[in-house]
């Protein structure tokens, strides 16, 4: 530290010394710091096993200095139920992006739901496949454009896109449900305090815990990061509301 | 404690899967394999394993990949059409490089096919099944006991090669009646410092995965995993011999159906003709070496291979023989078992023509 300066901020120790891939202004690294601060902060480095996915996300286990395991496209669900019901007392996460979680993971989604698996799920919505270069995805909006809906994406054609936090948030054995975003540091901290109780949740085993970040893709959307955070603000968050749909009773 | 029972094949290796140290069970009903699942449905409370019923085949080979990379003692149990299911999960599992136990209770196919025994899955079983260069152990068990005695080699060679491992039964096997002589229980100790239990600290973190983005990086792999393939095909192969010292015709068989031909080779005999049985044990590795080995004898006039199939471990059997003789095929297919009889006359029209 050079004499007169203060240490204000650093990065997480839970996070790898290791440049990301991600494309500027991703909210990807953003959720990446967000939930190593909170590993870092409840102090379960030791206890921690992630799975990654399959999409942009696929190299999480670079980036986050804990266990981890990548999963098959779609399966993180049902491999995180694995690592979970052998080791109960550890804290198991999957990271998925819609393409995963939602369209081709949604059986093993909802089954882990349903019966309550004690992990916690972190799910980046940014309404695309951006890995495989923009084609559209189950949250895709209508009328958004993507290499495979060129035209916008009509509703009649491939159906409305997915609330995921809506649906799980009705099975009775779920926990902690939260939509969240990272377009303001004001939302940022809000959706790392929502990452830390979902942790916390975890821990007291209530069940399982989910938590949309609602995201941006400034490459696959074809726009500036700015513009990105304007389109959440105006296209995504009135068909995908920020906040709470489900906490644990006793809250 | 070891004990001698009469059970059916799918329960004796639900209880020798107990028995060898069970730590997961993950898997989904399908005929004609599900007592297994039910067997240590009803033993659960006895026993310190977690079962969970999977929403899918799918499901429950993942299961198996995040439980077995946690370290633990994982097996699941299907029939063939589930087995194609979870042919993504194993390639996974394969370059990852997680032991588990697979057992197939092979049914008639192709598609939905028939509840009925089959060997009809040995090339997806024996030449990797999924996409990429991999191979899984597989075993193939021909009575109740070696349902029991394959879960322990199988669980055993899991282990020493960081591989999947798999036994390749049938419908028959999975419901026949016999008895079985259960081996002593063993206390399961695993010894894996790869597995994702949770980083030790000072250490680097434990990640499994099958992404290497770089060709150089994934020829790398592959490298390694072929080499350890070649060490398995030298160390593990298994077989066995039935007459076949002074033996002209030699029949290959293996599973149910080698134990149909034992009886062949015996009215064979009594017939006054000289044939043998080989069995591979192993069909993954497959004991190649041996077959070649015998093709050279000078009285071996040819080889039959007889499985209930179309005819697949016959190609096994003919790059084996190289040439060196005649290798026929008798098999039977979509359920049906073929009697000692049927076999021996498929023998005696060979020996003839």
């Amino acid at each position: 530290m050079k004499e007169g300066y203060k240490l204000i901020y650093q990065k997480p120790k839970t996070l790898r010394e290791k440049r990301m891939h991600y494309c500027p202004g991703c909210f990807h690294a953003t959720t990446h710091k967000l939930m190593m601060e909170v590993v870092e902060e409840l102090g379960i480095q030791e206890k921690t096993i992630g799975v990654c996915p399959v999409g942009c996300s696929v190299f999480a286990y670079d980036y986050m200095d804990v266990d981890m395991q990548e999963a098959a496209h779609g399966r993180a669900a049902a491999v995180a139920t694995g690592i979970k019901r052998m080791h109960p007392n550890k804290i198991v996460f999957s990271y998925q992006g819609d393409g995963d979680l939602a369209a081709i993971g949604t059986a093993e989604t909802i089954h882990a739901c349903n019966r309550g698996e004690n992990f916690t799920f972190i799910f980046i919505n940014n309404g695309i496949y951006g890995m495989t270069g923009g084609q559209m995805a189950p949250t895709t909006l209508e009328g958004q454009k993507t290499t495979t809906s060129p035209y916008g994406r009509d509703p009649k054609k491939a159906g409305p896109p997915l609330k995921m936090c809506e649906i799980v948030s009705q099975f009775e054995a779920v926990a902690y449900v939260e939509r969240v975003s990272c377009n303001t540091p004001a939302n940022a901290r809000k959706a790392k305090r929502a990452i830390k109780k979902a942790f916390e949740y975890q821990i007291q085993g209530l069940g399982t815990t989910f938590i949309e970040v609602a995201s941006n893709c400034p490459s696959g959307w074809k726009c500036t990061p700015e513009e990105s955070l304007e389109w959440l603000k105006e296209k995504a968050f009135p068909y995908f509301p920020l906040g709470v749909f489900k906490k644990p009773e006793e809250v | 404690m070891s004990e001698i029972k009469l059970m059916k094949g799918n329960e004796a290796l639900a209880e020798a899967a107990i028995r060898a140290g069970l730590q997961g069970y993950f898997g989904y009903p399908i005929t004609p394999q599900s007592e297994v699942v039910e067997y240590l449905a009803r033993e659960e409370p006895k026993h310190n394993y977690v079962l969970l019923q999977a929403e899918s085949e799918l499901a429950a080979v993942n299961m198996m990949y995040g439980a077995g990379g946690a370290g633990a003692r994982v097996m699941t149990t299907t029939s063939s059409p589930g087995f194609s299911l979870m042919q993504e999960g194993i390639s996974y599992i394969a370059c990852a490089q997680i032991p588990c136990l697979f057992a197939n209770i092979v049914r008639g196919g192709p598609g939905l096919g028939t509840i009925q025994p089959s060997q009809s899955d040995y090339f997806q079983a024996t030449k990797g099944g999924g996409h990429g260069d991999y191979h899984l152990i597989v075993l193939a068990p021909n009575s109740v006991q070696e349902m029991v005695d394959h879960v322990y080699l199988g669980f055993e060679l899991a282990d020493k090669y960081r591989s999947p491992a798999m036994l390749l039964s049938d419908g028959a096997i999975g419901q026949m009646m016999e008895k079985v002589q259960l081996p002593d229980p063993i206390e399961y100790k695993p010894d894996k410092p790869w597995a994702t239990v949770g980083k030790k600290p000072g250490q680097e973190r434990n990640y499994l995965t099958s992404l290497y983005i770089q060709s150089e990086e994934m020829e790398e792999k592959n490298i390694e995993l072929q080499a350890k393939f070649k060490k398995i095909e030298e160390n593990e192969v298994r077989f066995e011999e039935y007459k076949t010292n002074d033996a002209e015709i030699i029949i290959v068989s293996f599973g149910l159906s080698s134990r149909i031909s034992k009886k062949s080779v015996d009215m064979a005999r009594e017939a006054g003709l000289k044939v043998g049985l080989f069995r591979p044990i192993t069909v993954w590795p497959f004991p190649a070496n041996k077959i070649a080995d015998i093709a050279t004898r000078k009285q071996v006039k040819f080889f039959i291979s007889v499985e209930m199939n179309a005819g697949q471990m016959v190609e096994d059997v003919k790059l084996a023989v190289n040439g060196k003789k005649p290798v026929y095929f008798y098999g039977r297919m979509g359920g049906i078992i073929p009697t000692p009889k049927e076999i021996l006359t498929a023998v005696q029209e060979r020996s003839r023509s």
